[in-house]
């Protein structure tokens, strides 16, 4: 089959590979019809994830059709069309019995690598590093999924791929940093980051009941997506305006009562910051740039909640911990639990409450995926979300 | 609105519940392990304790020295002062500090001190070298390599010292005694009763199932066993083992008889976990390995460290009891590493778990259940 294959910092191909097969009994087989890049391949593809090796399949956003099943899969036969989510969950570890499958207990089999950089191990992903189990990614024909009976989803004929493809990832990661937020009547909620992440993070902050969302990004496009498509109140350009003030004034000096870090690593900023921030990165003094998430934390209210759903990957430096503390701000984060919100979110798609497509701007067949790569990481006609048709 | 807030919030509250309830027991839990480590302590061991932290600061302070001032620390031993010993000077720097530090922040010193005792031979091996070296002054060489030789020894007495003494915790009877050999201790949780647990490991015809390096077990009579185990370069090793103590739903410990070219044991406690979050497995193990002290500082040099081997393996028992085998991803099932793709050929990979057991799979009951109820 093709896929799409890691092959050094800056560099992915479609190249062939052997199909996959049935290795566990509750795998199953699936062809795949969409698949999308993700602002986290983005990281992968610049080469700030450790433990990748040449010709990882990469790919943690897809859906399709159930080709095969393994003897121990109950739930799901050939033919069904699924949704299938990043984490690999197992369904009846502890963690994922407490609904916390982003934490599956058995799902990476490269624990031991993650143990050594994060203290104890998440769960498994689709093509993300060895550290997250070595698992092959869903930029291809067909992927193998494991605990098929616990991950995919269902979904109805009536709707189409672009509408439901995102439930693997970034609709329930947007919605999980604004539920985590713990909204409540009158807030105003503050989304560093306009992609596509971003984007669902705001959209939901209003299915949640904030009052303003407020959209911070340097990218004009991005920016006009989240008013016109997303809903967001205000948006800042922090090229333009500085980011505290034009808070100040929007909140009427209090700061937004909770601020979304939908960045992550990889930030950018002022030029001085930005500077520091990418030599210490540069030198390995610190494996992320913690420049959204800094100033989350030092614009948000006092008693806020901060909510971290770009990710990070390793070590990040001036940690404003002072604030933290002393302003009895919580910080709340994870990747998300996605099987946990798939079936609530796609009844509100079913609704027409939101219809997850609007981020789409570029359709792509499979074999142009190194274009694609380019185009979102370079931000080159107004990219924001890149769908590969199989 | 919110079907989905209610069902996450009803996750994770009851996840934030249990969390608490467990918090006192933790603590108890952890004094008393405090407790087991502070009474085990004797004068002896204070001794050599004492000297062992003496090292760690001399290494620390030559390490510093090293980096800070190369050229007169060259100076001193005789070496001619060019940019390439500065640079190895750094290097040396380097590694006495971490050595420094391994032995003062680890409970258990004795690997750094073995490190160093490594270290004293590269050392010996580089001022060798040097002494060949006409630049260099052959007498102050001479006398730094008499200083080395002098430190290797006490290095050499603090290293053996140690390993016999062990950590101090107390052991199982029967269980592993300090003192010989690699031991090693790792915990799991299962989220499976006690009797369950205890049972599958039990019978030890099912260890290999999770134990990437036992190729068989055959149980040979009343708490008699005969175990086949993987060693380097495609050999395998077998001996006989007996059951020296088995408390059900406690304890279950073993010996390789006393003739055995392997001399190892092992013990395995089980407890309830708080909060009915099933069962925790303490495994402790302790053998000779082929090549003795030298081979397994060079395995653990290249990552292959024996308690790192165990916490797989546990990992491995947890999948088999949770999920009913093995896990298994795209890239583990290749030994050494390999691209995360689809192999060619079933038949060249390593199914560890399931294709040698394809008729033990017995999915669990939960797992349909909370499909369902999802």
């Amino acid at each position: 089959m093709k896929a799409t294959c890691w092959m050094g910092k800056r560099r992915v191909q479609v190249e062939e590979v052997p199909d996959p097969k049935i290795l566990n009994a509750q795998d199953a087989i699936v062809k795949i019809t969409s698949t999308a890049i993700c602002g986290s391949d983005l990281h992968l593809f610049n080469g700030f994830i450790p433990t990748m090796e040449k010709g990882d399949i990469l790919g943690h956003e897809f859906m399709g059709e159930v080709v095969e099943v393994g003897r121990g899969v109950k739930n799901l036969k050939v033919g069904d069309r699924v949704v299938v989510p990043f984490p690999i969950s197992c369904g009846v570890c502890l963690a994922c019995q407490a609904g916390m499958f982003s934490l599956c207990e058995n799902s990476n089999p490269n624990a031991w690598i993650a143990e050594k950089i994060m203290g104890h191990s998440p769960a498994g992903v689709f093509g993300y590093s060895h550290m997250l189990g070595g698992f092959a990614g869903g930029q291809a024909e067909y992927a193998r999924v494991p605990f098929a009976d616990v991950g995919p989803l269902k979904v109805p004929d009536e709707l189409t791929d672009e509408q439901v493809l995102f439930l693997s990832d970034i609709f329930p990661t947007g919605y999980m940093g604004a539920e985590m937020c713990d909204i409540q009547r009158g807030d105003v909620v503050a989304v560093w980051g306009a992609g596509p992440v971003g984007q669902f993070a705001i959209a939901s902050a209003y299915l949640l009941g904030a009052e303003k969302v407020i959209a911070i990004d340097r990218f004009d496009y991005r920016l006009q997506m989240a008013r016109e498509r997303a809903g967001a109140w205000e948006t800042i350009d922090y090229e333009k305006l500085d980011v505290r003030d034009a808070l100040l004034e929007l909140t009427g000096g209090r700061g937004p009562d909770k601020c979304i870090d939908a960045v992550g690593m990889e930030a950018h900023g002022h030029p001085g910051i930005y500077a520091y921030d990418r030599a210490k990165q540069a030198l390995m003094l610190e494996s992320d740039r913690p420049i959204a998430l800094r100033e989350a934390i030092l614009n948000c209210r006092n008693g806020g909640i901060v909510s971290v759903i770009g990710v990070y990957g390793g070590f990040i430096d001036k940690f404003p911990m002072g604030s933290l503390m002393n302003r009895s701000l919580t910080i709340r984060s994870g990747q998300c639990h996605v099987q946990r919100y798939m079936k609530p979110l796609l009844q509100r798609v079913q609704n027409g409450e939101i219809d997850p497509s609007f981020v789409i701007t570029h359709r792509l067949p499979l074999n142009q995926a190194p274009r694609g790569y380019d185009m979102f990481l370079n931000k080159e006609d107004h990219c924001e979300k890149v769908v590969l048709q199989a | 609105m919110p079907i989905a807030a209610d069902s996450t919030r009803r996750y994770a509250s009851s996840y934030g519940e249990r969390r608490v309830a467990s918090y006192p027991s933790t603590q108890t839990w952890g004094r008393r392990w405090d407790d087991h480590h502070r009474e085990a302590g004797n004068g002896s061991e204070q001794g050599t304790e004492a000297r062992a932290r003496g090292l760690g600061w001399f290494s620390i302070g030559l390490g510093l020295a090293q980096i800070a001032a190369p050229r007169a620390v060259a100076r001193l031993i005789g070496v001619s002062e060019n940019d390439e010993t500065k640079n190895t000077m750094f290097a040396l720097g380097l590694r006495e500090i971490t050595s420094g530090i391994g032995i003062l922040s680890r409970p258990q010193a004795s690997g750094w001190v073995w490190s160093r005792v490594g270290g004293d031979l590269m050392d010996l091996a580089l001022l060798g070298k040097a002494m060949s070296s006409e630049d260099n002054d052959r007498g102050r060489l001479a006398a730094a390599t008499a200083a080395v030789l002098g430190v290797t020894v006490v290095d050499f007495i603090t290293g053996r010292d140690l390993s016999r003494e062990g950590d101090g915790t107390e052991r199982p009877r029967g269980g592993p005694r300090p003192g010989r050999g690699v031991h090693v201790t790792e915990a799991i949780t299962v989220n499976r009763p006690v009797p369950e647990v205890y049972d599958f490991w039990h019978n030890f015809e099912n260890l290999p199932r999770f134990m990437e390096h036992l190729e068989s077990v055959q149980v040979t009579g009343e708490g008699r066993s005969h175990w086949k185990a993987k060693a380097p370069a495609g050999a395998s090793v077998e001996w006989d083992a007996e059951t020296v103590e088995d408390r059900p739903n406690q304890l279950i410990s073993w010996r390789a008889l006393p003739d055995s070219t392997v001399p190892n044991s092992g013990s395995v406690r089980f407890r309830e976990a708080p909060g009915n979050r099933g069962t925790e497995i303490i495994v402790d193990l302790q053998y000779q390995p082929p090549g003795g002290k030298l081979a397994s500082l060079i395995a653990k040099l290249f990552g292959e460290e024996p308690g790192q081997q165990v916490k797989s393996d546990l990992r491995r028992f947890k999948q088999v009891m949770e999920v009913g085998e093995v896990v298994h991803s795209d890239s583990s099932i290749f030994r050494g590493t390999h691209a995360a793709q689809p192999p060619e050929d079933l038949n060249e990979v390593e199914l560890l778990g399931s294709a040698k057991h394809q008729t033990n799979f017995s999915p669990r009951q939960e797992s349909t259940a909370t499909t369902t109820s999802r």
